[in-house]
């Protein structure tokens, strides 16, 4: 045994391209399955939050304007940073999830591969669901899909690291930008994870990462009204109703998700139908 | 100057409207029993008594709907079901003239668009649908489409039947039946397509209808029997309706209001451009979600636009909506009217400049002369409520990226338009707006083919078009 002090990393929150603590000086335990104490985690407040949706809203442009070849290649980028980083998440999850290496391991080849997985969709996806519509007259009558604008994610509390991949890469890759509220219990991986986007040419604001919880951040979501949609599959079900009465107030997209499918990423898209008058 | 002509007045005989209705459930005709007047508002005249459904009617109608699933359309394939609808959208081509002479008498739009847009459209969506019920695994909307079960469709005043047709048409060929109401005003057309259905020997029960006001909307909404809303209506509706299924596990459409911009650049063509603008606007007495009502000028052309507008709108003919010279009807309703002469005011004593061209107006019935606000900015309520009637605000800027600013300055995102001659720049413009349908150098067309809906706080989903088929699918957009 070594008489050297391991030098413990510092979690934060991920807002904006930077990692700040919580405005509001809250932290939480974050304990091994066992109870061992880990380190303390950011208790993202309402006005991180807030901050996180300044950043989002101010990034949209920017990347939902830039090529969908330029989107998946930075989506592929992420997955080459987390590849390099493997040991490290597959260590983060046993300590917090208390699951075993092979598990943990299964778990983070899963998560690089779903991000290569919708990486590739960034240029397919409008061709599948775009339409060029025969209308009766003189147009050339064509449907795109865009994104939608600012999306609020909560994550699932298991898997941290994969179901967080889930509720982010096939939100961004039509071009909208997240904040996603990570697992409560096992949040290393996701902010590690941050560090991940932080090294991978992402612009400053696409995806945020909140850690904290979900009773309390959620409400605040779905009432923010400069947040377009939701992805609440990492909801607990009590919360549901709450969710969606509230997202009511400017017409949220709600919606929550099973596994690895396109849907997560048409669910938040808008049909953008252009009449284009045809004429000499 | 004003034209003169002489009256051409559609004949009424070719409709006959009995003096009581009741709902049609299950296939049958079934006598109501509370009943409200429905007029014609442009005279004011009662037209005949129309039934207000309370539970139990709406519980038949729903009980009716799910048996018909269950034990009949879940079980007749996608190519027979295609036939009926096929048979529904001859029958529509061969009563037009029936049906268009009696929603200009219920509704108050002109008979020329009644005769030339409602009625041809509304066939149209049958028949596009009709070819749609046996191709869905084609869709691409997944490999075994399947149907919701039974829609609860609750549809507004301004095009009666031709909403009915963007409802039941889709709902009816990807599998699902349906409990419709038609709006509260309006409910004669959808009473006469019942009688199509029977015509078409519809199996019972596939399509209900029940009449009624808010209180029979609502409990369609609330039905535990029902999978799936879908709503027309105002934006204020659509939050209550989406509030209410929170709970459930209903699915959702909702096509809602809007405050579309109508952006004219400099180098537009201008009389066509003034056409568009008044085709934007004053179409269907301004009764329409997706109306251009705000009108964005490029500063440097704002006067010459401005003067030619006004002397277009002197040439507009309001009055007798059954006369086939008629641009511009009656305003639907009492209710309406004052709606739309209280936002008006407001445009007054917000500064804004109103005009109208002098124009006399019939001493019955309910009517609002078309009307301009200039002086407008994006900070008054006129530029930002949606006033529904023949009122148009009027707006200029400088760049085309102040445009763009000015045009999704709203919380709505139905429609906008774009004039110019610049192909790179309208496309440019279609990009940057926030908005569902997008029509350049031209305003409010439609057709069955191309998806309709709206961005943000105009509604979820699209209605039209392959992307329609998505709002009577299982599992389309997430759980």
């Amino acid at each position: 045994m070594s008489d050297r002090i391991d030098v413990k990393k510092t979690y934060k929150l991920f807002i904006n391209g930077a990692f700040p603590r919580s405005e509001s000086g809250r932290t939480y335990e974050v304990k091994t399955s066992k109870g061992v104490f880990l380190t303390n985690a950011c208790l993202a407040s309402r006005k991180d939050l807030r901050e996180a949706v300044v950043a989002a809203r101010a990034a949209h442009n920017g990347w939902s304007k830039a090529t969908a070849y330029n989107r998946g290649q930075i989506l592929y980028r992420i997955a080459e940073m987390l590849q390099a980083r493997t040991g490290e998440f597959i260590q983060e999850i046993m300590m917090t999830t208390g699951v075993t290496k092979v598990k943990a391991e299964k778990e983070v080849l899963q998560a690089i591969d779903t991000l290569v997985w919708y990486a590739g969709w960034s240029d397919k996806i409008s061709s599948l669901t775009g339409a060029n519509n025969p209308v009766a007259g003189p147009f050339y009558n064509f449907t795109v899909p865009e994104s939608m604008g600012v999306v609020a994610a909560i994550a699932p509390e298991n898997p941290s690291l994969l179901g967080l991949i889930e509720s982010i890469a096939p939100v961004i890759t039509s071009g909208n930008t997240v904040i996603v509220l990570a697992s409560t219990k096992a949040p290393l991986s996701a902010m590690s994870f941050a560090e991940v986007l932080a090294t991978s040419d992402l612009p400053a604001g696409v995806i945020n990462v909140l850690t904290g919880k979900k009773d309390e951040i959620a409400p605040w979501m779905a009432s923010h009204m400069d947040i377009d949609a939701m992805d609440i599959s990492g909801l607990p079900g009590k919360l549901t109703s709450e969710v969606k009465v509230a997202g009511a107030e400017n017409l949220k997209r709600i919606h929550s998700f099973k596994g690895t499918t396109p849907t997560r990423i048409t669910a938040f898209t808008e049909s953008k139908t252009i009449w284009h008058t045809i004429g000499v | 100057m004003i034209f003169e002509y002489a009256p051409a007045p559609e004949s009424r005989a070719i409709t006959t409207i009995k003096p009581k209705y009741g709902h049609f459930i299950g296939g049958k005709f079934v006598a109501g029993s509370k009943h409200f007047a429905t007029i014609n508002p442009a005279t004011e005249e009662v037209l005949s008594q129309i039934a207000l459904a309370g539970k139990a009617e709406v519980d038949a109608a729903v009980k009716a709907a799910r048996k018909a699933y269950t034990s009949t359309w879940s079980k007749t394939s996608g190519k027979e079901r295609g036939k009926y609808l096929f048979r529904i959208a001859r029958f529509l081509q061969e009563r037009a003239r029936e049906f268009a002479v009696l929603e200009t008498l219920d509704n108050g739009k002109p008979i020329r668009e009644s005769r030339d847009s409602d009625i041809p459209l509304a066939a149209a969506h049958f028949f596009y649908h009709a070819g749609w019920a046996d191709k869905l695994e084609y869709a691409g909307l997944g490999s075994s489409p399947k149907p919701l079960g039974v829609a609860g469709q609750i549809i507004p005043w301004n095009f009666p039947l031709l909403m009915l047709a963007w409802k039941v048409a889709p709902a009816l060929a990807t599998g699902n039946t349906v409990v419709l109401k038609p709006a509260e005003s309006t409910s004669l057309t959808a009473l006469l397509f019942a009688e199509v259905c029977q015509q078409a020997e519809l199996p019972a029960g596939v399509v209900n209808i029940v009449t009624g006001d808010g209180s029979t909307g609502a409990l369609i909404v609330n039905h535990p029997g029902i999978d799936k809303i879908a709503f027309t209506g105002s934006t204020e509706v659509g939050k209550i309706i989406a509030r209410s299924v929170a709970p459930t596990k209903k699915s959702v459409t909702l096509e809602l209001g809007g405050k579309g911009a109508n952006i004219v650049f400099e180098d537009a063509a201008i009389d066509e451009t003034v056409e568009g603008i008044i085709d934007g606007i004053f179409f269907n007495q301004g009764h329409v979600c997706c109306a251009g009502s705000r009108l964005l000028l490029q500063e440097n052309i704002a006067e010459e636009v401005l003067h030619k507008l006004k002397k277009r709108m002197e040439k507009i003919r309001v009055g007798d909506p059954l006369d086939k010279n008629t641009d511009v009807g009656a305003i639907n309703s009492k209710e309406q009217l004052a709606k739309i002469v209280e936002l008006a005011k407001v445009g007054d004593a917000e500064g804004g400049q109103r005009w109208s061209p002098a124009s006399e107006l019939p001493k019955k019935g309910y009517w609002f002369a078309p009307t301009i606000f200039t002086g407008v900015t994006s900070a008054h309520r006129i530029a930002r409520e949606e006033i529904f009637g023949p009122v148009l605000s009027v707006l200029t800027f400088r760049t085309p990226q102040e445009a763009i600013e000015k045009a999704n300055n709203t919380p709505f995102g139905l429609s906008a338009g774009i004039w110019g001659e610049k192909g790179s720049r309208t496309l440019w413009a279609a990009q940057q707006l926030r908005a569902g349908v997008i029509w350049s150098n031209s305003f409010n067309k439609f057709d069955p083919t191309s998806p309709f809906g709206g961005y943000k706080e105009s509604g979820w989903g699209r209605e039209g078009g392959r992307h329609g088929l998505a709002a009577y699918l299982k599992g389309v957009t997430g759980e």
